[in-house]
């Protein structure tokens, strides 16, 4: 029998990064089938190219047996496709009802020029009541609820047309227990009206709640699609991040020393509380958390990217308050950001520029830049960290993920910081990128740098850190030393929050 | 290591980086320029002439170094429209002051004057965050005021070397070329060879990542609207000693060619784009074309159409060889 939905060979790569690698998933209508992989590891475009949000470079998309080009987002809706984003796609200064009925608003009038106001809210009403979700004012502007609220009417816009399709990206990070049990309620229902649901999801939990069958994606490619209740949860975690080759970390000798950086009680309204820890020289301190736990905005007020409301920062001893990152940067403190798209580098610029944008001012003794000076440091890096090709004025647009990265680290290694803030320093890295990337960390650490390594990678975590702590909504929740460290006593500790949820 | 040779030496510096030096599409838009002038040569007779060769320099020299200015905004993201009064601002200035201070001290003051104005542009886009298009419009209005304050009637003054600076030849080169080419020279050095202007390319290319990297963006913005003021202050002065009288009313619309002459020399409006070399292309061409149009006597309002069609096709070709990447 062919398959209701089937994708086949789908391939996609953005500029140097292989996103999708001859995807082959195939699924029903009237079944709950969940998406689940590693950052990165390639949900969101696949349910792009579903959508036609983007294209695929290869492969096909048929449904119900026919062949569909989904050339454009609005191909995808006409075929009955419908996504809720994981950040809501609404327009903030229109109303409640506008935004669910976008584009499609009841008229009146002989000629039907007028918008009937009073039809277009009772008919949204009905569509939230319909889904189980009264209480939001329809008239109100987007712009001002709250992060749950807005989900919802992402979700209401999605339900209203009726989708045969229905993808939902992470759908559960802003709701609250109730309004989980009501959406859950609404996946069911759609299911059985018929809806094929694809439930993208990192909360394991939610999945054996409400999945008929789980796709696990690693790095672009498929791994495997399994029926959860025959498939135990570890089971389902090594699928998902595949036991690493345990030789892809460098093994070393940690000897830490005096101490390079500590906290005391710092604290960001709305992100963290209360955060207090230290680093010592040649220690390498991970952070451990899921996303949205506050542990990026503990690192960029370090950084000073952020200000930090209240606690203090010590930087050997020394009471530190940076005012932006160049204080930061003064005092030895360099941070490798998650983002190197959107805030690590400067595509259109080359190698050179990129390595050299922390430290022009050490590259230029006059105040006039020294090339030789600069080709000399930024190729010594170049071939240390063995960035390809070794093309110092190649344009760091063209080169792949991996050697991307290396250039970022590169940028902030010139600076010769003393403390290493990397967060999540191999996301979207090839593995050989990756133990060059783990190597280089390594020596810096037995030269005496001091790193925090912020990781959503597990194997990561337990590979490199001497120390592990564990944030959990905004506060530290955990630490552990290298020999207490487990997969599951982190993970334990960092997913407490969805736990003590089911509880209450 | 064996010494290389010229052509080897010279083959690895046109493709550093993995690219050739000027693409297929650069070398297109050479070709098209260089037919210009043989096509300029075989209708106008008048055109490869000594004298209109340094008729053609002098007139580029005003737009020239209003486009370099502009080059140097655009590459921050932003974009100048007030240059066109501050080159008011600069030639009423210099032609108020130069009877009474002399001309070396009064295109000082001049200059300073536009870089003045170029400041108050740079600090209220830098530090308040504001959108450049409507900070510069306002001071466009601004500064052509204060020029109207200063003097309602064209000013000519008497002194016997007002018009050297724009009029004076060394050979067949004009002085105000030589003046124009080394500013372009200055600010190539400055982009290239400085960490502050090396800030002002990368920060149209991802303004937060320099801002990460501890460079002071604030400051390297205000720069080049500092920049931009006081070369288009300068392009005034030399503008009203060419011309001999400075009319409050000059440098109205100038804005337009500066920025054509920055999209067809390859700048992205927005950022992250853009050349010294390519800005220089850019007003050559405009200028010869309408040196042309001159020659060949076609009214004013067909130049604006023709200038206007050469713009879109530019920006079409660079906008298709982007599609390409």
């Amino acid at each position: 029998m062919t398959p209701f939905l089937h994708m086949r060979g789908i391939s996609k790569r953005f500029g140097g990064t292989q996103a999708l690698r001859s995807v082959d998933l195939s699924a029903e209508c009237g079944e709950v089938h969940a998406i689940v992989g590693e950052n990165g590891a390639g949900k969101s475009t696949l349910s792009r190219i579903l959508t036609g949000a983007v294209q695929s470079d290869a492969g096909e998309i048929r449904i119900g047996g026919e062949r569909q080009a989904i050339t454009n987002p609005m191909r995808g809706q006409q075929l009955g496709i419908r996504m809720v984003a994981q950040h809501a796609n609404l327009v903030p200064n229109l109303s409640v009802t506008e935004n669910v009925l976008l584009g499609d608003m009841p008229t009146t009038g002989n000629l039907g020029w007028w918008i009937d106001w009073s039809a277009a809210h009772r008919k949204v009403q009905q569509i939230l009541e319909g889904i189980g979700f009264q209480g939001i004012d329809v008239r109100r502007r987007v712009g001002r609820l709250g992060a749950a609220q807005r989900q919802v009417v992402e979700i209401a816009k999605a339900v209203a047309v009726k989708p045969r399709i229905l993808i939902m990206d992470e759908p559960s990070a802003v709701l609250a227990q109730e309004d989980l049990t009501k959406l859950f309620a609404l996946i069911r229902r759609l299911r059985d009206e018929n809806v094929l649901v694809f439930y993208i999801s990192h909360r394991l939990d939610e999945l054996y709640e409400i999945a008929d069958c789980v796709t696990v994606l690693k790095d672009g490619a498929l791994v495997g699609t399994v029926n959860p209740r025959q498939t135990p949860r570890d089971e389902l975690i090594r699928l998902m991040v595949g036991r690493p080759l345990q030789d892809i970390f460098p093994r070393r000798v940690p000897k830490c020393g005096r101490e390079l950086l500590s906290l005391h009680g710092l604290g960001r309204a709305g992100s963290f509380r209360d955060i207090s820890f230290n680093v010592a020289e040649g220690e390498i301190v991970g952070l451990y958390g899921l996303v949205g736990s506050g542990r990026t905005e503990v690192a960029r007020c370090v950084f000073g990217a952020d200000r930090s409301g209240s606690g203090e920062i010590r930087v050997e001893a020394r009471a530190f308050r940076p005012r932006s990152p160049r204080d930061a940067l003064r005092a030895g403190i360099a941070m490798l950001t998650e983002d190197r798209i959107g805030d690590g580098l400067v595509l259109a610029l080359s190698i050179r520029d990129n390595m050299s944008l922390a430290s022009f001012s050490a590259m230029s003794p006059r105040g006039v830049l020294d090339r030789r000076l600069q080709s000399a440091l930024v190729h010594e890096k170049v071939r240390e960290l063995d960035v390809r090709p070794p093309d110092i004025e190649r344009l760091v647009r063209k080169l792949s993920g991996g050697n991307q990265q290396k250039v970022v680290l590169a940028k902030w290694l010139l600076t010769r910081a003393r403390i290493l803030l990397l967060d999540e320093p191999t996301r979207g890295v090839d593995i050989a990128a990756k133990k060059e990337i783990y190597v280089t960390i390594a020596d810096l650490a037995a030269q005496g740098v001091g790193i925090l390594l912020i990781s959503s990678e597990l194997p990561e975590i337990l590979g490199m850190c001497d120390r592990t702590l564990v944030m959990r909504e905004g506060r530290l929740v955990g630490e552990f030393t290298r020999q207490e460290a487990t997969e599951e006593k982190i993970l334990a500790c960092a997913a407490g929050g969805a736990e003590a949820r089911h509880a209450a | 290591m064996r010494p290389e040779g010229v052509a080897a030496r010279f083959g690895r510096w046109w493709f550093a980086g993995g690219e050739p030096r000027l693409s297929a599409l650069d070398l297109a838009l050479i070709a098209s320029f260089l037919a210009l002038l043989l096509g300029g040569a075989w209708f106008a007779e008048a055109f490869f002439t000594e004298r209109n060769m340094s008729n053609l320099m002098r007139q580029v020299v005003a737009n020239g170094l209003i486009s370099l200015g502009m080059l140097l905004v655009i590459l921050t993201g932003g974009i100048d429209l007030s240059v066109g009064s501050v080159v008011a601002l600069g030639g009423v200035l210099f032609a108020g002051i130069t009877d009474q201070l002399g001309i070396g001290p009064a295109v000082v003051v001049a200059i300073a004057a536009g870089a003045a104005a170029g400041l108050v542009n740079g600090t209220i886009v830098a530090r308040f965050k504001l959108q450049s298009f409507i900070v510069t419009l306002a001071t466009m209005g601004i500064v052509r005021g204060v020029v109207y304050l200063y003097t309602e009637v064209p000013i000519s003054p008497s002194h016997s070397g007002f018009r050297d600076l724009g009029a004076t030849l060394v050979g067949v080169v004009p002085l105000s070329m030589i003046i124009m080419l080394g500013c372009y020279a200055l600010v190539w050095f400055y982009l290239n060879r400085t960490p502050a202007g090396r800030a002002t390319v990368a920060i149209g290319g991802n303004e937060e990542t320099v801002r990460l990297a501890g460079v002071d963006v604030q400051r390297t913005v205000m720069v080049a609207y500092m920049l931009s003021g006081a070369l288009s202050a300068l392009s005034g002065a030399i503008l009203v000693s060419r011309l001999g009288i400075a009319q409050p009313s000059l440098g109205i619309a100038y804005e337009l060619d500066a920025i054509a002459a920055c999209v067809i020399g390859g700048a992205a409006l927005g950022g992250g784009a853009g050349s010294v070399g390519g800005t220089l292309f850019g007003v050559l061409t405009l200028g010869v074309i309408n040196n042309l149009l001159n020659l060949v006597g076609v009214k004013s309002f067909y130049q604006d159409i023709v200038k206007g069609t050469v713009i879109i096709l530019a920006v079409l070709l660079v906008a298709t060889k982007r599609e390409k990447k």
